[in-house]
């Protein structure tokens, strides 16, 4: 009976097929538009997770200052000197390595080229903690990092903005009045931390840096890398409780300085990309309910104008139950029309704009199988009045109607 | 099928469509009713048929009294003892022959291969064996009626339903089919009660009733065979 309810559905649908694909515009639109966006949103949180790992995710940050001043912003809390990496890394436990560090954005300027670049003070324990691999060239020398030696190792996307297809290695860049010479460039990481390249980056010594950028003694980053993942919450506070002592901060008294877990800013990221997917979602929700009273609205209209043949079914024996049968599963299988051709429609779009944006594109069999079993449920809730109505006709009205 | 007693009398400013009538239909009959519009007849008619349930007065059908059965209990003796004929035919107009007439069987539950055959079995019946997958507006007139005669008897009724069956169609088809109907009767001893204000046509049946302001008026009883 159920198969004869879909064959008979299916032959209502095609007898006016223009008229149910419009009636299933909203829903298609609908399904649609939240896979859409549910895929896109999903795909952003996996390329901003696998960034944020790609940062190394066993990676602890240490910077003077509160949330809520910017490091080396705020005159308030004392930077950093390399002794206190040098202590932390002497005197505590389970780490893998540490690199202080400090950071501007320069102008730098090579041939015709003049662009902002992000330039960071290291020293040679920067690469492994932070894991990066000399492509070409070489490391800073112990020499170069203890005189303050003009020497820089540039990232793969910075090699390509200055130098194009040009071997990087013996050029030279300027960075504000100091010029200095490429001894190494970087492996691709590729992927963006937050819209800029990670690849797009200025290596110098940090002494060199502290010289000739800052004036300064200053260390605004120490990267921390724990021995393991279960080591870092104990390597965390073991880090905050050396740094309070160094700095002399009472006990009672707040830190001036955060000691940050990668962990935590990528399950932050990930909560604040849940949260505007489900807010996209949400919002093409709207839709599917908007095409769901388009289809209650064809439906009451169909039934008034088969209300004859409601009557002729009722009058050879058609139970009430049964042309409700009929109805609702025409309903429905409108509205899985519909929600079949969203899923298709809004997977290809996705395709697109993931293309487009640079985003992975990633298909969340749950997403698609739950819009389409929504798209269902929308049939069967805003199918049932208009059927209910049907099975309920007098039939000697409906076989008097013309 | 006996005793049937009907008096239906509607509320103090309603229409009396009926107003306290007496018929006993027996097993086997073949019941021509008659009247002026307005007379009662298709009213009988429906209230015989389960479409509608009399304001007063007691229905029994095959000795049981049905005039209190609910909506779904009228739909299950609708589907079980009843076959309908209309003037209109009512076919559906998107489904073949056959499927109209399958309809029946489909509702009741019968399997998809004994429904086809019942029903291919009862388009023979009534002459239109070859047509079974024409569609409604493939056919002519007659031939239409034929299809709905086929769809009200492949379930085998106790009772056969016709209102005004020959009123759309030409004297020669109306005969045709009014032929059909006494064979159905006569071989099949399906009992018939057809409403129609054709004096012609009311001549195939074996008894006459008159109605006039929901009364019977008067009877008359004719032979299937000779003119009364």
């Amino acid at each position: 009976m159920l198969l004869e309810s879909f064959r008979l559905a299916l032959q209502a649908i095609s007898r006016g097929a223009l008229r149910s694909l419009l009636t299933v515009l909203g829903v298609t639109i609908g399904v649609a538009a939240v896979i859409t966006m549910v895929t896109l949103g999903q795909g952003t949180t996996q390329q901003v997770s696998t960034s944020i790992s790609s940062l190394g995710s066993n990676l602890l940050m240490a910077r003077p200052g509160q949330i809520s001043s910017s490091p080396g912003g705020s005159g308030t809390a004392a930077m950093f000197r390399v002794a206190d990496a040098d202590a932390i890394e002497r005197q505590v436990q389970a780490i893998a390595g540490v690199s202080p560090t400090d950071s501007r954005s320069v102008t730098t300027v090579a041939g015709s080229i003049n662009r902002f670049t992000n330039v960071i003070g290291v020293d040679n324990r920067y690469f492994s903690v932070r894991d990066w691999t000399i492509a070409e060239g070489r490391a800073f020398s112990e020499g170069e990092l203890r005189s303050g030696a003009t020497s820089c190792i540039i990232g793969a996307e910075t090699a390509r903005q200055f130098f194009g297809s040009l071997d990087a290695l013996g050029q030279t860049l300027r960075l504000k009045k100091m010029a200095c010479r490429v001894v190494g460039t970087l492996e691709e990481k590729g992927g963006s931390t937050f819209g800029a390249s990670q690849d797009d980056v200025i290596l110098l010594p940090l002494r060199t840096f502290q010289r000739r950028i800052t004036g300064s003694e200053s260390v605004t980053l120490i990267f921390v890398a724990a021995a393991s993942e279960n080591a870092i919450t104990q390597v965390q506070s073991d880090i905050t409780s050396l740094l309070r002592e160094r700095r002399h901060i009472g006990a009672g008294e707040d830190n001036d300085f955060m000691v940050t877990d990668m962990r935590q800013i990528a399950s932050m990221a990930g909560s604040i990309m849940g949260i505007l997917t489900g807010l996209l979602a949400a919002v093409a929700g709207v839709s599917l309910l908007v095409g769901g009273i388009g289809i209650m609205n064809i439906m009451l209209v169909s039934v008034t104008e088969r209300t004859r043949e409601i009557g002729i079914r009722l009058a050879i024996g058609a139970r009430g139950s049964q042309v409700l049968a009929q109805f609702l599963v025409e309903a429905v299988v409108l509205s899985m029309v519909g929600g079949i051709l969203g899923v298709v429609i809004g997977l290809a779009l996705a395709a697109g704009i993931a293309a487009l944006l640079g985003v992975p594109f990633v298909i969340d069999p749950l997403v698609v199988l739950m819009a389409f079993g929504f798209s269902a449920l929308v049939g069967v809730a805003f199918g049932y009045f208009p059927a209910r109505h049907a099975a309920r006709l007098d039939p000697i009205e409906a076989l008097r109607h013309e | 099928m006996r005793a049937i007693t009907k008096v239906y009398g509607a509320g103090e400013a309603e229409l009396h469509a009926l107003d306290g009538l007496d018929l006993a239909i027996g097993r086997g009959e073949f019941v021509a009713m008659m009247g002026p519009s307005g007379s009662g007849k298709s009213t009988a008619m429906n209230i015989m048929g389960y479409l509608d349930t009399p304001t007063e007065g007691a229905y029994l059908f095959d000795g049981v009294p049905v005039e209190h059965a609910s909506r779904e209990q009228r739909t299950l003796l609708r589907r079980n003892f009843l076959g309908f004929v209309f003037q209109g035919y009512n076919l559906l107009p998107g489904s073949s022959a056959l499927e109209n007439v399958e309809l029946p069987l489909a509702y009741r539950g019968t399997g998809r291969g004994e429904r086809r055959r019942l029903a291919l079995r009862a388009l023979d019946r009534v002459g239109l064996g070859g047509r079974a997958h024409h569609l409604p507006s493939e056919l002519s007139g007659g031939q239409q009626q034929r299809v709905a005669i086929a769809r009200a008897i492949v379930t085998r009724p106790a009772l056969l339903l016709a209102d005004e069956p020959t009123g759309n169609l030409d004297s020669a088809r109306a005969r045709e089919i009014m032929a059909l109907l006494v064979e159905l009767n006569r071989d099949d001893g399906i009992t018939i009660v057809m409403v129609t204000h054709e004096p012609d046509m009311a001549e195939y049946c074996r008894r006459q009733v008159h109605l006039a302001d929901g009364r019977i008026d008067g009877m008359a009883i004719a032979g299937a065979g000779h003119a009364a």
